[in-house]
Order: C-alpha cells, then structure tokens, then sequence
C-alpha cells in the first residue's frame, strides 16, 4: 500500500470507496503519523482517537452494506478548535475555556460528520482566532513544518500545519481577516474563505460575527473544493446564511482552463514592506496566468489601505462583546471562587487569568471605540470604511472576473520575532483583510518558494460574492500550471519531520 | 425600611408640576423564545427550559421569532405608532449573571414601533399619553438570592439563577414625558398602564397578568415648581408590578420629591425599589453617570423590513380596541360613565364578562365583583383577577341566589368560603349548612320565640303599626344566623299577631 498520509483527499475517498483501502487503515495511519510528529509540530490541541475510529469504522460499515458513499467519506480532517464539538473538548486556544466539552456540534462539525468525514481531532489556533502566528494560543505555539523554528501562520496555524506535516489531507479554518489564507500561504497549502454567510457559523465560537467565516483547507484546489461544497449552504439556524445555491465548485476546480478571462491585479498590493522573493513569485505567477491565456490588467483601489485600521477597530468591538460571556458562571474556567468573593470579583479574575494579552488588548480596543462619545468617531467611521471598500471591489469586478495579489507581505517568520510588536503582526493580514470587509470570497494556492529563504509564497485571488467558482477555476489552473513547471507538488520539497 | 418625611399628596400639587415617564416591559405569550425554540412555559423546573442559544453558549447564534416580530407590529399599530420600515436589533452591553451573553439583544435607536400615543380616561376625561417607541427585546434569566435577610443580592449567602426566562420575548413600551396631569398624575399612570394591559390582552399576544411579571412598569418621576419649563431631576422607581402601586409609587414619589425640594434638597437620580407593604420607595443604585452600555447593531442578525402589506394586513385584523368595546359594554350594561369608570379602575371588565359566559346575568355578575370582591382586593392590597375565586364560581353563586337557595347574606358567606379555599360554592353550602330556611315549622318555633321575647314590639304590631314587624324579622334573622327567608319570616309574624300586611 502507498503510503496514506500522501494521499490526496480525492484519492482517499476514492480508495476507500473502491474498496482498496478501509476507513480504519486511512485514520490510523493519520493518528500514527500525529503520534509519530505532532509533539514536534504542535498542530493539534485534542486528537479523539476514539471518536475518529468509529467514525471511521461506520464508513467501513457503510461501504459493506452496500451503500453509496459521498465524495469523502472516510477521509480524515483536522478541526480548528473555534467550531463546537459534542463530547469534545473545544478551548479556542483560550485557558478561559480550558475543559469546556460542549453538549452541541457546529452545523459545520454536523455537516462533516453526516458526510462521512473522519474528524481526527481539534487544532491549535491564536486565542480566539486573534492573530497571525498561532503564538497567542494558550497552549504553545504551532511549528511550520517548513521551518519548525517559524510561524504557521495565524489564526488558524493548527490546522495549515497539520495538512504541511501530512497530520491530515483536509482541516477546517475559519478567516476573519485572514486566519486560513495566511496560513495557507505560509505553509504551501491551499485556503479558502468562502463567501461570508455561504458556511454556517452556527457553532463557529464568535471572534467578530460580521467578518468570521469558516472555510476549507487542504492540499489540493480539487480537495478544497470538495470539502467546501460539504459544508457550505444555507443553515436556518444562523440568520446571516446566504440563502441560495452553492456554485459548482468541484466543477470548476477540474476545468484547470482561464482562457480569456479577465484578472485585475490590485496596485495597492506591493511596494514598501513586501518582501522581495515574495513580490517576485507573485509576479511570476501573474505571467503564468497571462501564458494560461489571461488578460490582466493592473486595477486600483485606493480604500484598501484604510482596510487595516477599519479592521482594527470592527473586529474587537464586536469582540469585546462576543467575548464578555465567559464570565464563570456556566461554563469554563472559574478562578477565586472561595465562598467569600461576590459574582462580579470571580468574573474579573477569571478573565483575568483565563484571557491572553493579545485577547485583553482587543477586548479593551473594542470597549473604548463602542463607548458612548467615541462610538462615531471609531466604529461608525470605520463602518462607512466598510461602505468604500465594497464600492472598491465593486468597480474592479465591473472590469474583471477576480483579483490577484500576494496573500501576505512576507514568508514565514521567525516564532518570537513578532510576539512583542502588535503593529508588525498585523501587517501580515493586510492584503487578506479588505474581503472579510466586503464579505467576498478569496483563496490562497501555493506559487512557489521565496528564492532568499526557500518558504513558501501564496498567491491570494479574490472572486465577487457567491462566485466563490471563479476562485477555484483560476486556483486550479495555476496549481496545475505549476505543478507540471515544478515536476512535482511544492509540498514534496517540504523537509521531513 | 424607613418612610420618609413627606409633604402631603395636596401641599406637593400646590407647588410642584409632576412629570412623568413609563417604562412598561410585556412579555409576549409565544410558545417560544425569542430568539430559539425553546418553551416560553410559565413554572418549570429551574433551567429545564434551555438550549445552547439561550443559555449563550460559545458559537451559539440567535434567529429572530416571526411571532415576536408580528406581536410588536400588532402592538405598535394598536399604539398609533408608526412601524419601522427597517430596523435593526442592537446589543446592550453590561455584565450581569443572569444574563446569559453578558448583552441584551435588544433594539436602540432604530425601534421597530415609534411616534404613537395611547388615549385613557381619568374621571371621564381624556388624557392623551404620548408614546415614545415601542423595541423588541429579550428577557434576562431570574436570580434568587439566598441567605440574606431581604433577598436581595446585598448580604446574601449565594445566589441561584433560573434561565428559563433567559430569551423570552420582551417589548419595552416607553411613552414620552407624561405632562400637564397635576394632581391626576398617579391616576394617569394607573389609568395608562390599566388601558395598555387591556389593549395588550385584546391583542391576544399576551395574557399581561402583571402578578405573574407578565407586564412589568417602571415610574420614572420629577417635580418642577409650578410654571417652570424646565424637567426636574427623576427617580425611577423600577418594577411596580400592579395597577394600584403603580398609582402609589407614583403618589408617594411626588410626596417624597416634594420634600426633598422644599426642603431646599436635591433629588438624587436613582433607581428606587417599590415596597408593596406600605406603599413607600426605597433608594436602590445610584446612578453617578448615565450606564455606558456601548449599543451597535447586532451582527448575528440581519435587519427587519416588515413589509407594508404585511403591516397593513396586521393593521385590517387589528380586533375591537378596549376604549371601543369598553364603550360597547357600557351600553349593553347600561351603566353609567362613573359606574363603568369603576369597574375599570377595579380590573372588573374581563371577570364580570367571563361570569356572564359562565351563565350569570351582568347585572349579577357586576353585583359580586364590584361589590364583594373589589372590596377584599382593595382590602388586601391585591389585583380583582388575583382573587382566588373564578367567573364560574362566582357565577354558580349567582344561580343559587336566582333559584331562591341563597339570599344575598348566605351568598356573601358562600363566597367567604371559596376565597377560603373551602371548595366550590355547593360544597360551601353544604360544609357551612348555607341554605335559605323557608319551611314554616321550622321558622314558626323562631318566630314564636321572638314574639315571646319582644311583648312590646308585639303589641305595636297588634296595634297596626306593622313597620315595627321589622325588629322582629332582625331577630328571627339573628336567631336563624341569617338563612331564614326574611320575606316568609314577616308574612308568619304579621300572621301569628293578626294582622293584614
């Protein structure tokens, strides 16, 4: 037998359907290889060996009744810790929620399961989803499998590193202002932020619920794809779902053709602060789509760059009041509760001691721009930033079918480099933020290795809402077009674990 | 708790101009939440009512209860209000532990009803009470708190929370400052919150049994020297839960402000608790500055756009509004203004009509509720409909007078033992032997025995004079503990003396 963890996701249901391989083997091996590398890599919070192997087992049993399985049953995925799981521990990174097993699944936890996948376990993440590096986690850093000295990428560093570390062909990332694109980018795989509303966020523990968004990860276009169709859809249990048809994803991720289509590349993305293998793949992979038969024009939008501090101020406001739940009282962590203390002294310690800095200081950043008498000046102002940069995108589409850009200034940084200067880790979400501010769909598909350094670069496309398709119709092209240049895919020159 | 020194209620109005702001909360009667599925039941088993959503748990997310939505319409079209064309729900953000979110899915400044005005009558006039909005918004969980002396969270031991009320649909209807009342300002307040609970049922979106915290009112109250524009500071005296304290809170709150101002003192702007025992205000949380509570639109939902033909469909099926049925009434009871203003202000309208459907004639039903019973419930400080006797009860007692079983005396003991908790009205009778006595045998030994005992009266009887036969009859009725039949028992004493009645 190949060895497994290789396999792509496709493959994998394929073998599984086919009979060549059981669901149990594929787990197994998934679960052997995070014992074998994870205390290395530190994608994984919690692994449910149990829990993966029925799973598993039910698909087999399935298969042996006879009856048809979908497009990925049997294969295993990694779960970022911020969706609910029943009988799972969910942390979101946070000691705040340190032992909290929720008694519900996420629609997108319940959507997995009902389509056969085998969820190995839950991944590390920043607090909260709030940052760029999986360094704020309350349980250690995740290492890039890359360079384990160097950040995966952030929020969602867990579940990027564990499908670079070949943990799992498939992970679940939510993107708030890039938290699965980035780290896609850093790691050499594949990310993808839906169109916001189009994947429930029932379940998704609330960073900012106007700009969250839960989405695929993987090895592959074509496997992002088919996770993607698994999970998105309309869901009456979240009030901001999109009612109305997923695009034919899968469809467009195999049709690896962009002839004639039209492709803006964003003018405000480069220049100072980007570095230069990074800006030199891009602009090779913007050639490569002018050869795959593209017209591409350089397109401008000037609002981009108020992009970051409109973010900055949208996503702790919402965060100050998503977060003020975690009081003590019902769930979590409860510190100084000796009889003796009021509610209201326990609540205060227990933040105190279960929230991170970076938690802290947004939460704080949110409380002063909601508070009465500055309310206009912060949050409504950069709501109307919100308004400018969907005209923004608007005028662009009205002349091309999507966008390109680097999905991040920089290649993967040095763990520790950032920790201490918030500004600096901010910037590596500012080419990925401005379509969490429109609500539109993006992706970040590997485009080579920065020559200074050998770490991957990721090339972000942006597609209009709910043509989430063009998005994995210009991705496959390109990982098509470069996987024949390269000979091989870029994760082969990954280094061994 | 200590009464204040107070001016007296005439002294206040000689002076001061009372202002006055109501805040009503009414729970909707939806089977569900307002933002989840679970039961809106009234008394189960302490969080037995609850799901990740209402008890906010991480990742949980609120969708809107189309009933909730169309109940506030209904209320805000029967208020006069005009109805948002697009409004959004906003979160109110303040630490507290029943509240399962730590904010209040509620509405701010885009209110789903606005601009409206409710008419009420005080001593037959009209008094337009102008209403401000009317919001949608949820309700928190309920707290007890054990071990201290008031039950109150000060000096309690620890405190439980119940968050089955956690999410049940609330609207906050605030009127605009409530002017130009004086001296009627308690009876308006009373009188407006009494219409608006009449308004609400006939609605049908709330039973609004406010002993129950079904409507819930908040006081808001300030005095300002006569002829002076300018609002006062104000108290808020918070939840005043019965049309007859609403009338006292506010009466003593002016007696109190009174006080305060004329005693060269300033009022603090607090909340103030309600005391139902003596009627008096207490000082609750001083508010130094005005609570921050950092509102912003809720991201969890999208906006409401009720459209205008489904307001306009709500509106044609609005049912007969209280001042009209209430007009109706008073003409197929034929009552006077003042009369049927009494059964108003005594909560009588929806008792005497359930009594008439239970079979009792209205002049009979009215009788009993307005008489009796609105006497006890004035008694003992409670609301008529909290009496423990039903329109059925009272309307068998009604028919046990109407077949001659009971007099008006033995109906009253009758309805002394239900209130009693001694059973139905026959088991009553038959517990307590409550029957007219109109057997001559056995009056005739009554009879003659009063006679024996009275040779005086007797004699003027003899002599024709038979209105004295009236002290005779009294103490036959004394003698039989009121069940004799006191028209038999003149008939067999103008008999036994020989004389023609």
């Amino acid at each position: 037998m190949a060895d497994l963890i290789r396999f792509t996701a496709a493959e994998t249901a394929a073998a599984v359907a086919s009979g060549d391989v059981s669901a149990v083997e594929v787990a197994q091996a998934h679960l052997d290889r995070i014992s074998a590398v994870d205390e290395k890599v530190n994608a994984f919070l919690h692994v449910d060996t149990e829990g993966a192997l029925a799973a598993a087992r039910a698909v087999d049993d399935r298969r042996a009744r006879g009856e048809e399985l979908g497009p990925l049953a049997g294969v295993p995925l990694a779960l970022k810790d911020v969706f609910t799981t029943k009988g799972v521990p969910t942390t979101c990174g946070s000691r705040i929620l340190e032992g909290w097993v929720p008694p519900y699944d996420a629609t997108v936890t319940r959507r997995l399961k009902d389509a056969g996948v085998v969820i190995l376990g839950k991944t590390n993440m920043d607090e909260f989803a709030m940052g760029s590096s999986t360094e704020n986690s309350a349980y250690g850093p995740t290492g890039n499998p890359w360079d384990l000295a160097r950040i995966p990428g952030g929020s969602g560093g867990g579940s990027a590193a564990a499908l670079a570390a070949f943990e799992a062909p498939l992970a679940i990332g939510t993107d708030t202002g890039g938290s699965i694109r980035q780290p896609g980018a850093v790691t050499g795989t594949v990310g993808v932020k839906p169109t916001y509303g189009s994947v429930s966020r029932f379940g998704l523990v609330a960073f900012s619920s106007s700009l969250d968004q839960g989405g695929p990860c993987a090895r592959t276009v074509l496997d992002a794809a088919l996770l993607h169709e698994a999970i998105a859809g309309h869901d009456p249990l979240d009030s901001t779902s999109v009612d109305a048809p997923v695009p034919p994803l899968v469809e467009a991720a195999r049709r690896r053709e962009i002839r004639g289509m039209r492709i803006g590349v964003v003018k405000e993305f480069g220049g100072e602060g980007y570095q230069d293998g990074v800006v030199q793949r891009f602009q090779e992979a913007v050639e490569l789509l002018r050869e795959l038969g593209a017209e591409v024009v350089e397109v401008s939008c000037p609002s981009f760059t108020l992009a970051l501090p409109a973010y900055y101020l949208i996503a702790p406001s919402e965060a100050s009041s998503n977060l003020a739940r975690f009081d003590a009282m019902r769930y979590g962590l409860r510190v100084g509760d000796d009889g003796g203390r009021s509610a209201e002294e326990v609540t205060a310690l227990t933040r105190e001691a279960g929230f991170g800095p970076e938690v802290k200081r947004r939460i704080m950043l949110g409380t002063y721009a909601l508070s009465s008498g500055y309310y206009d000046a912060y949050y409504g102002s950069a709501q109307k930033v919100r308004t400018l940069i969907s005209r923004d995108f608007d005028a662009a589409f009205a002349g091309v079918d999507v966008l390109v850009s680097p999905t991040t200034p920089t290649t993967a940084f040095p763990i520790g480099e950032r920790a201490d200067d918030p500004m600096a880790m901010y910037l590596a979400d500012l080419c990925t933020i401005p379509s969490n501010l429109a609500g539109n769909a993006a992706m970040s598909v590997p485009c080579g290795l920065a020559p200074e350094d050998n770490l991957p670069v990721g090339l972000q496309i942006i597609a209009p809402a709910m043509a989430d398709d063009r998005l994995y119709r210009v991705g496959g092209a390109v990982e098509a077009a470069f996987t024949e240049k390269w000979g091989h895919p870029l994760l082969e020159e990954a280094p061994a674990l | 708790m200590s009464v204040e020194n107070l001016v007296s209620f005439e002294d206040a109005l000689a002076s001061y101009d009372p202002v006055m702001g109501l805040e009503v909360h009414v729970e909707l009667g939806t089977a569900t939440k307002m933002f989840c599925g679970c039961s809106t039941a009234f008394g189960g088993e302490p969080n037995s009512q609850v799901c990740p959503t209402c008890l906010g748990l991480p990742g949980s997310l609120p969708v809107v209860n189309a009933v909730g939505v169309e109940s506030a319409i209904k209320i805000g079209l029967a208020l006069n209000c005009e109805i948002a064309e697009w409004c959004r729900f906003a979160r109110k953000n303040y630490f507290y532990p029943d509240m399962p979110k730590n904010f209040q899915t509620s509405q701010y400044d885009e209110p789903i009803a606005f601009n409206g005005y409710l008419d009420v009558e005080v001593d037959g006039e009209t008094f337009r009470v102008e209403i401000e909005r009317a919001h949608m918004e949820e309700d928190t969980g309920k707290s007890s708190h054990i071990g201290g002396a008031t039950g109150r969270i000060h000096g309690a031991e620890y405190s439980l929370v119940d968050y089955n009320r956690a999410g049940i649909p609330l609207i906050e209807i605030v009127t605009k400052p409530i002017t130009g009342a004086g001296a009627k300002a308690p009876e308006v307040a009373k009188a407006y919150v009494a219409e608006l609970r009449e308004l609400i049922k006939a609605l049908g979106v709330s039973e609004a049994r406010m002993e129950m915290g079904q409507m819930r009112c908040d006081v808001n109250l300030s005095l300002r020297p006569l002829g002076q524009e300018k609002f006062g500071t104000r108290s808020e005296t918070k939840n005043v839960n019965s049309l007859r304290s609403v009338e006292r809170a506010a009466r003593f709150e002016i007696q109190r402000h009174a006080a305060v101002l004329s005693e060269g003192g300033t009022i603090v702007q607090e909340t103030r608790h309600f005391h139902e025992e003596d009627g008096s205000t207490t000082s609750g949380r001083i508010k130094e500055e005005a609570e921050d509570y950092r509102y912003f639109p809720e991201p969890d939902l999208v906006p409401i756009a009720p459209s205008r033909e489904w307001v306009e469909e709500l509106r044609a099926g609005l049912p007969e509004l209280p001042r009209l049925r209430r007009r109706r009434l008073q003409q197929e009871w034929e009552l006077s203004d003042k009369d049927m203003q009494a059964v108003l202000n005594a909560g009588a309208i929806d008792p005497i009509l359930e009594t008439v459907a239970a079979g009792a004639p209205a002049d009979q039903a009215r009788k009993w509720w307005m008489g009796e019973l609105a006497r006890r419930a004035n008694e003992s400080g409670t609301d008529l409909s909290a009496q423990p006797i039903t329109p059925a009860q009272v309307a068998r007692v009604c028919a046990l007078v109407a077949e001659g079983s009971l007099n008006d005396k033995l109906a009253r003991q009758v309805i002394e033992g239900v209130l009693n908790g001694e059973g139905e009205p026959d088991e009553v009778v038959a517990k307590r032997g409550l029957a007219v006595v109109s057997d001559d045998s056995a009056l005739g030994t009554a009879v003659d025995e009063a006679i024996a005992a009275n040779p005086g009266v007797a004699d003027k009887i003899r002599d024709g004079k038979v209105a004295a036969a009236g002290a005779l009859v009294g103490a036959v009725m004394k003698a039989t503990r009121g069940q004799a039949d006191a028209a038999r028992v003149k008939e067999l004493i103008l008999e036994r003396l020989g004389v023609q009645g």
